[in-house]
């Protein structure tokens, strides 16, 4: 038996459950992962990527060294190289100086806008702040952004304009207290393992009725009452039909419409039109099944919805979750323990680099960049001379590589994202890319996108820094430095505090602003003193499972669930919509619609995922195929099929499985051999600017055995 | 309203809410009761009979992780029934399951004076190590079949159903349904199962492979070239 020479306690850095993780090790390896039972997120539960998928640690692709290209690279025919061969080793100092020297260049010859950063909801909460900080105090642009865009943009987007929250309104755990939960949009089997573990407990357990709300028969379908299988893009015309139900029938909760809402008669009134039968015309939901929905959910004691990226990854993704809070006011079940507005966030710290400032309209803590007020805030709490930070919103993580253009912007700094795997239509975002004049990689290996840049900062991984996550019920949780980095590899805010000091010095600025952070408390601490909602927040308080934001107060227990007399609003705002279809219908030369999501072995771009054991559980992408269709395009499982957009075309296996209703095919996100990407569509949502990941138009054809990426990889898998 | 029930166990009284195991009342009691099958996290079901008492008047010994506490029941927790049917029990696991990576149960021989030898003839348990997936290893070897793993696979947590006993008797085992390797069954990997083993039964194939000698760097390098091998299959 192994004795482990010590146990270290952190927080997964997977999803956004937040599990507590404690890695036993030995001569620094990691041998077993085990969960406290007690543990307040998890009970003791974990997933096998939290329990099996850190492997990628060990990886010898890992990035231990700064590499600077060897080849120099010019705007607009830049290359990828995964090779190591085509980099150079060099030092710190030589790669932090490169990349200073380079950024300083870009900015005094083409100003603020041409600078961009992609943060990371990966990465701790300390280093989100120091690198939209970086940004905004020394570049004086708002061109901070992260994966909430391509995530929860359309979901925040709608509570901001209806509440005025930006996240889940209670706690994950909460379902065990719901009598009626609705899931939609949402896969929590494979997206958040140990959520659906406890909604499966409060259906099977407590006898909690569930309505599935998905274009797929998820593995939460087996414990749901009703199952609503509605096509891609249809979610408005069926939240607002149920609506219209509770509406008609009279289901709703008066008085606390009466109380706490405003637009009741307007809602009303658009309701008229939403109708079951037109619903049931526009997503193919039978109209009974829709008004059985919405009887169950209205009539509960305690409803509460939880919902993923098939509501928010859209064109109308901001209208979908507003379909979803119109049904929470009109019932009211928002406010009290068991019910609420729950999007499940994705990244391990998707809440937390929001929350931490890395998106272009907002500072930390959700203050507006043009609100003059907040700026000068900031202003003091920088050191920064007043007028000095820019007002203007920046641009999205969409919009910014849409703009990678002489006269936009010119160099990227991208801190272990993958836009190269997780954009929309890939082969436009590889001219945008390419169009870059500086790039920047800051990671753990040489992914997809970082294959393109100049220079590459070998990053810690997550067991191998210390600082704070966020999970998806603000649950700010700590992570602890495990093992050393491997090599010369550091962790995000050293690298961050370095360049920016250098950043500082090449710039002249009269101020200075504050870099010299021992360590990542002290960048919590800046971060708390300015953030209402984390003033409460210390590392010590953080010691026995974490305090859920916002805490205002040291004093304060932290808040499990939000909203209980009023909404940051004031009044909660219903809103009227309208149906617009998605932007591509399918039609005879792209006969099917496609979808795309996760799977529970994989991460998102794969960067991690793929450099672990996971990637053996499920080495390939395969198309998920309903059986009518796998015979109309003469089709079996196993075959090769072609799967083509009016933007690109990949070939992957086919595996029938009736998962999707007919008409609807599936790929998985992960993999850069048969990328979903390549195929999805750019159009946006025009509130949140998150791109429609969940509908385009395909067509399915046979492909020949050759040409699929990898012949040998095989799928034998028996789970659902 | 939960009602107040009244008992003694070892002498000592003690209050404690009607539904309340005799395990929880004796912990309430400061008595500390052995067991192997029970955990906290899953549901009792009383197979190892290790944590048997004896209640004043009943013809039999009690398992506490189910028994229920009744008023005026007088509950003994230790004494020379109670010892020797723990010591039996004891001696019997050790004579036919591989206790050496058990060592809350090795310290229950211990406090008992099991004598692991006491039945030479029996059979050993021996089943080859199943190493069908790139996760963990199972070596039923090491199996006290305490039931955990199935529990927790099941509505104690993962609601996956993937293994469960098979056989009866001296040949009972956990296994799979049909003996498909686990990545063909419904397994998701989640591990649940290990982390209820409470013997080296069901281990992280990285630990395992660590103890077999392996470099960590051998670890990494052998499962990635596993996996291409299997792959060209």
């Amino acid at each position: 038996m192994i004795q482990p020479d010590r146990i270290t306690a952190t927080t997964c850095p997977y999803c956004g459950v937040g599990c507590t993780l404690e890695l036993h090790i030995k001569d620094d390896f990691i041998y077993r992962v085990t969960s406290p039972f007690d543990s307040v997120v998890n009970h003791g539960n974990l997933c096998v990527k939290g329990r099996f998928g850190y492997d990628f640690l060990y990886s010898p692709a890992r990035v231990t060294t700064p590499l600077i290209r060897k080849t120099p690279q010019r705007p607009g025919a830049r290359t990828q190289a995964f090779d190591r061969d085509e980099w150079r080793q060099v030092s710190w100092d030589e790669a932090l100086n490169h990349v200073a020297d380079r950024l300083v260049e870009l900015y005094r010859r083409d100003g603020p806008g041409a600078l961009a950063v992609y943060a990371c909801a990966k990465a701790t909460n300390e280093e989100n702040y120091l690198l939209q900080k970086l940004f905004r105090a020394l570049f004086r642009t708002n061109n901070v952004d992260h994966c909430t865009r391509l995530c929860h943009a359309g979901s925040v987007a709608a509570l901001l304009k209806a509440l005025g929250t930006t996240a889940m309104s209670n706690t994950a755990a909460e379902v065990a207290k719901s009598d009626c939960f609705i899931v939609t949009g949402s896969n929590t089997t494979e997206n958040h393992p140990i959520i659906a573990l406890q909604m499966k407990a409060a259906v099977h357990k407590r006898g909690a009725r569930l309505i599935v709300i998905d274009p797929r028969r998820l593995e939460l379908c087996r414990s749901a009452a009703l199952w609503l299988p509605l096509k891609p893009g249809t979610n408005v015309p069926v939240f607002s039909a149920m609506a219209h139900v509770i509406v008609k029938e009279k289901l709703y909760n008066r008085a606390f419409i009466e109380a706490r809402t405003e637009g009741f008669d307007e809602l009303a009134a658009s309701l008229e039109a939403f109708t079951p039968e037109y619903a049931e015309a526009i997503s193919g939901v039978d109209r009974e099944l829709i008004a059985q929905a919405a009887r169950m959910y209205a009539q509960a004691e305690r409803g509460a919805i939880y919902w993923g990226m098939g509501i928010s990854q859209l064109a109308h993704g901001t209208a979908s979750a507003l379909g979803l809070i119109n049904l929470a006011l009109l019932t009211g079940h928002i406010g009290r323990e068991g019910t609420g507005l729950n999007p499940l966030r994705g990244q391990n710290n998707v809440q937390g680099a929001s929350d931490a400032g890395a998106m272009p309209y907002h500072y930390p803590g959700y203050m507006l960049v043009d609100d003059p007020a907040n700026a000068e805030k900031w202003e003091r709490a920088w050191n920064i001379e007043p007028g000095g930070l820019s007002r203007e919103r920046g641009l999205t993580t969409t919009e910014i590589l849409s703009h990678a253009h002489p006269g936009g912007v010119r160099a990227l700094y991208i801190m272990g994202e993958n836009p190269m795997m997780t954009e929309p239509n890939l082969n436009v975002t590889r001219e945008h890319m390419q169009a870059l004049e500086f790039l920047v990689a800051q990671d753990v290996f040489i992914n997809e996108s970082g294959a393109f840049a100049d220079v590459i900062l070998p990053a810690a991984a997550w067991a191998e820094k210390d600082g704070t996550f966020t999970n998806t019920d603000r649950r700010v949780q700590r992570v602890r430095q495990a093992l050393p980095p491997p090599g010369q590899a550091r962790p995000d805010w050293q690298i961050v505090s370095a360049l920016a000091a250098r950043i500082e010095q090449r710039l002249g600025r009269p101020n200075s602003a504050y870099w010299g952070y021992e360590g990542p408390e002290a960048i919590w601490r800046e971060m708390a003193s300015v953030t209402p909602a984390n003033h409460g927040v210390t590392y010590a308080r953080l010691e026995n499972g974490g305090l859920q934001t916002p805490v205002p107060d040291e004093s304060h227990p932290g808040t499990p669930f939000l909203f209980a007399e009023t909404f940051p609003a004031g009044r909660g705002k219903f809103f009227a919509l309208d149906y617009v279809p998605s932007v591509e219908l399918p039609d005879e030369a792209y006969p099917f619609i496609l979808t795309t999501g996760r799977l529970l072995e994989h991460w998102h771009g794969g960067t991690l995922s793929r450099h672990s054991e996971l990637d053996a559980l499920y080495p390939e992408a395969l198309l998920e195929l309903h059986e009518i269709d796998a015979e109309r395009c003469g089709l079996r499982s196993g075959d090769a099929a072609r799967v083509s957009s009016r933007r690109g075309s990949v070939v992957l296996r086919v595996n029938v499985r009736n998962m999707t209703r007919p008409g609807v095919v599936f790929i998985p996100m992960h993999f850069a051999e048969a990328a979903a990407n390549l195929l999805t569509i750019d159009a946006l949502d025009p509130t949140a600017k998150i791109p429609e990941f969940k509908a385009c138009a395909v067509s399915v054809t046979r492909a020949a055995e050759a040409e699929l990426a990898d012949p040998q990889a095989v799928t034998r898998r028996g789970r659902y | 309203m939960s009602i107040d029930v009244h008992l003694t166990i070892d002498g000592q009284p003690v209050t404690v809410p009607a539904g309340t195991t005799l395990l929880q009342a004796a912990a309430e009691a400061g008595q500390a009761i052995p067991t192997i099958c029970y955990h906290e996290h899953c549901t009792a079901n009383a197979l190892c009979r290790l944590c048997v008492v004896e209640v004043e008047g009943a013809r039999v010994l009690a398992p506490a992780c189910v028994a229920q506490v009744s008023d005026g029941m007088q509950v003994r927790t230790r004494g020379e029934r109670v010892d020797r049917s723990r010591r039996t029990i004891l001696e019997m696991l050790a004579s036919a399951v591989d206790l050496s990576e058990a060592p809350e149960i090795q310290r229950q021989l211990e406090a008992y004076e099991a004598q692991p030898g006491r039945f030479p003839e029996a059979e050993r348990r021996e089943p080859a190590l199943i190493d069908d997936n790139p996760m963990f290893v199972r070596d039923y070897g090491q199996c006290v079949l305490c039931w955990r793993c199935v529990q927790v696979c099941a509505d104690d947590a993962q609601y996956t159903f993937a293994i469960n006993f098979e056989g009866r008797g001296y040949a009972t085992q956990i296994g799979t349904f049909f003996d498909r390797p686990l990545p063909e069954t419904t397994c998701v990997f989640c591990g649940q199962c290990v982390g209820v083993c409470p013997t080296g039964a069901l281990k992280p194939k990285r630990e395992w492979l660590l103890e077999q000698g392996q470099t960590p760097d051998e670890i990494m390098a052998l499962t990635r070239s596993e996996r291409r091998r299997k792959q060209r299959k």
